[in-house]
């Protein structure tokens, strides 16, 4: 089931700069969804659109089957937000931030639950301290305290590990995957690829305000993925043989190394027979390697493709 | 109705408040001390009694006002305004509530805090002259009334401001000379028929005469004619909050 409909949303700000031309995009309930795309791409329009804090020029958006313009108590009582920026008033205490926040969204005081999520992000201790005593860091856990505190079906984390230590960003790993456990829906943006490969379930791509692809991390890696085949060699090939010059073979390390490019997608990737030709023309095989291509080569290939239709 | 949210906000901003306890308190006692020393002791040794009310006395109602709305007005203002500043908006915007619950909450506690301090006023007034209260209920509701339409007021023009002059912009160059010339100090039957028309077109002369009403009996004007201004207001206030929520205007993009 969908939880979040996004359909041929389009988003121009005040100066008429289109943002967004035309985004769709699906959201399952239960899922992970990391939305990946340089500087500027809109993923945080998107968002902001989504959550109530700008307007859709044209397009419809629904939250659990609530229109986000027309029937917005709906859809925003499903949403917590976790926004880039570190917005939080300086003066004020860790505790009250968090329970303003609950209150906010019409829930009832409830002080084990507001306990127990601020223990989980280790700040049980700092509750009592004023936002502005707080390192980056924390002050980061005290905007997903806020967005957690209202106990929201969907989540949305505008890049939530940007400037956060190597600990630190694994524990969001993990407090991620336990809301995934709990049925929570979780939105990330994210500049790391290696994040999206980590932990989401499917994987957008989105660039100069259009979604470009959006796929299963898994399917998606097989589906572009390419691998490559690194071929150790006894002794040097100063060049290639005539007889493999057609096989689009790199050579590496001076001669020492040749690297076979294929898809796996393929039926037939053309191994057995390289792999012939070389013994025929003489070469001795020392070692075979093989390497996955990252989501990071993807992701670049994408981006510099639609850049190269514009 | 969101009536948390409405709870959460005001108790949230009445923390601000209470962090700032005994500035809110001696700032009030002092400056009135500080009018009745000026008025009181100096221009009223010269003026004596206004239609049967001594000049000390007087002057207590305007006092009151004058206080209430700038508190009123810079606590409202303030209260939206920051927000927007540093960027918690994000959290009202994305919250499930309307612009009423909004309003209630931020324009109750700015009230709240004006009432508070028109109510220190009063009591320390009533440390240096006689005072009596013939109409106290038509004085509580003058009070809280314009608390409250003050505040509004105020909401709109931390909406309106985009920095830290303009949020003192409209107080300081409309409300201070507004009130000041609204007959808080004298009474308008004091002043040449030139300027008694004039001063019939400052509203302030309205909530002025009607609060001065609930306390001495004495009005420049009728008293019907004062609840309506405030009315009239607070309504213009309520319209004008309506269609910046509606429309977005300064704070949705
Ligand atoms: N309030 C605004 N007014 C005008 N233009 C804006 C506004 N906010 C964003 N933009 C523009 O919209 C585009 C998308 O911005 P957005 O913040 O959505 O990007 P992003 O994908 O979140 O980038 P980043 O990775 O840097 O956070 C940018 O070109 C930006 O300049
Ligand atoms: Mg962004």
């Amino acid at each position: 089931m969908s939880m979040v409909q996004i359909s041929n949303v389009r988003k121009a700000y005040a100066g008429g700069f289109e943002a967004l031309k035309g985004a769709s995009l699906d959201i399952h309930e239960g899922e992970i969804l990391a939305l990946l795309g340089p500087n500027g791409a809109g993923k945080t329009t998107l968002i902001s659109t989504i959550c109530g804090i700008t307007q859709p020029t044209s397009g419809t958006i629904t939250v659990g089957g609530h229109d986000v313009v027309t029937d917005y108590r709906g859809a925003r009582s499903l949403v917590g937000l976790v926004p880039q920026e570190i917005n939080l008033e300086p003066f004020e205490r860790v505790i009250n931030t968090v329970r303003f926040s609950r209150g906010l969204f019409g829930k009832p005081k409830d002080n084990a639950l507001l306990e127990r999520i601020l223990r989980q992000l280790s700040l049980w201790d700092k509750r009592d301290n004023r936002i502005m005593e707080l390192s980056g860091g924390m002050k980061r856990r005290v905007l997903i305290a806020k967005a957690l505190a209202h106990e929201p079906r969907v989540l949305f984390l505008d890049e939530p590990t940007a400037g956060v230590d190597v600990e630190l960003r694994r524990d969001m790993w993990d407090i991620v995957a336990g809301l995934k456990e709990a049925g929570v829906t979780i939105i990330l943006t994210t500049h790391y690829i290696e994040e999206a490969e980590a932990i989401a379930d499917r994987i957008g791509v989105i660039n100069k305000g259009e979604i470009l692809l959006v796929e299963e991390k898994t399917a998606l890696m097989t589906r572009l993925g390419q691998k490559e085949l690194r071929i150790e060699l006894h002794e040097p090939a100063a060049e290639l043989p005539a007889s493999l010059a057609d096989r689009g073979l790199r050579i590496e390390e001076g001669g020492q190394v040749l690297v076979y490019t294929y898809d796996t997608g393929q039926d037939r990737t053309g191994i057995a027979t390289l792999i012939r030709e070389i013994s025929e023309a003489g070469l001795v095989l020392r070692d075979l390697q093989t390497r996955q291509n990252s989501l990071e080569d993807i992701f670049v290939g994408l981006v510099s493709k639609q850049e190269d239709a514009a | 109705m969101n009536w948390q949210a409405i709870r959460a906000i005001y108790v949230f901003e009445m923390a601000r408040f209470f962090r700032t306890l005994l500035q809110s308190f001696v700032s009030p006692v002092i400056s009135t001390s500080l009018y009745f020393v000026v008025f009181g002791a100096a221009i009223g040794s010269r003026i004596d009694q206004v239609e049967g009310v001594s000049y000390g006395a007087f002057i207590v109602p305007g006092l009151i006002m004058l206080s209430v709305m700038t508190q009123a007005i810079s606590n409202a203002s303030f209260g939206i305004y920051f927000p927007k500043f540093i960027g918690t908006i994000y959290e009202l915007l994305s919250a499930p509530v309307n612009f009423l619950e909004i309003v209630l909450g931020y324009v109750g506690a700015a009230a709240t805090k004006a009432l508070f301090i028109g109510i220190v006023i009063l009591g320390t007034s009533a440390l240096f002259v006689d005072l009596t209260i013939q109409h106290p209920i038509a004085m509580l509701v003058f009070l809280v009334l314009t608390c409250l339409s003050f505040a509004l007021f105020g909401f709109i023009i931390g909406i309106w401001a985009g920095n830290f002059e303009q949020l003192q912009l409209i107080p300081l160059l409309i409300v201070t000379p507004l009130v000041f010339l609204g007959g808080s100090f004298y009474s308008i039957s004091m002043l040449p028929p030139v300027w008694q028309t004039i001063s019939f077109f400052n509203p302030v002369v309205y909530l002025v005469s009607g609060f001065r009403w609930s306390f001495f009996g004495l009005a420049d004007v009728p008293i019907g004619l004062s609840l309506l201004a405030i009315g009239g207001f607070t309504m213009l206030c309520l319209a004008i909050i309506w269609w910046i929520f509606k429309t977005g205007w300064r704070i949705r993009q």
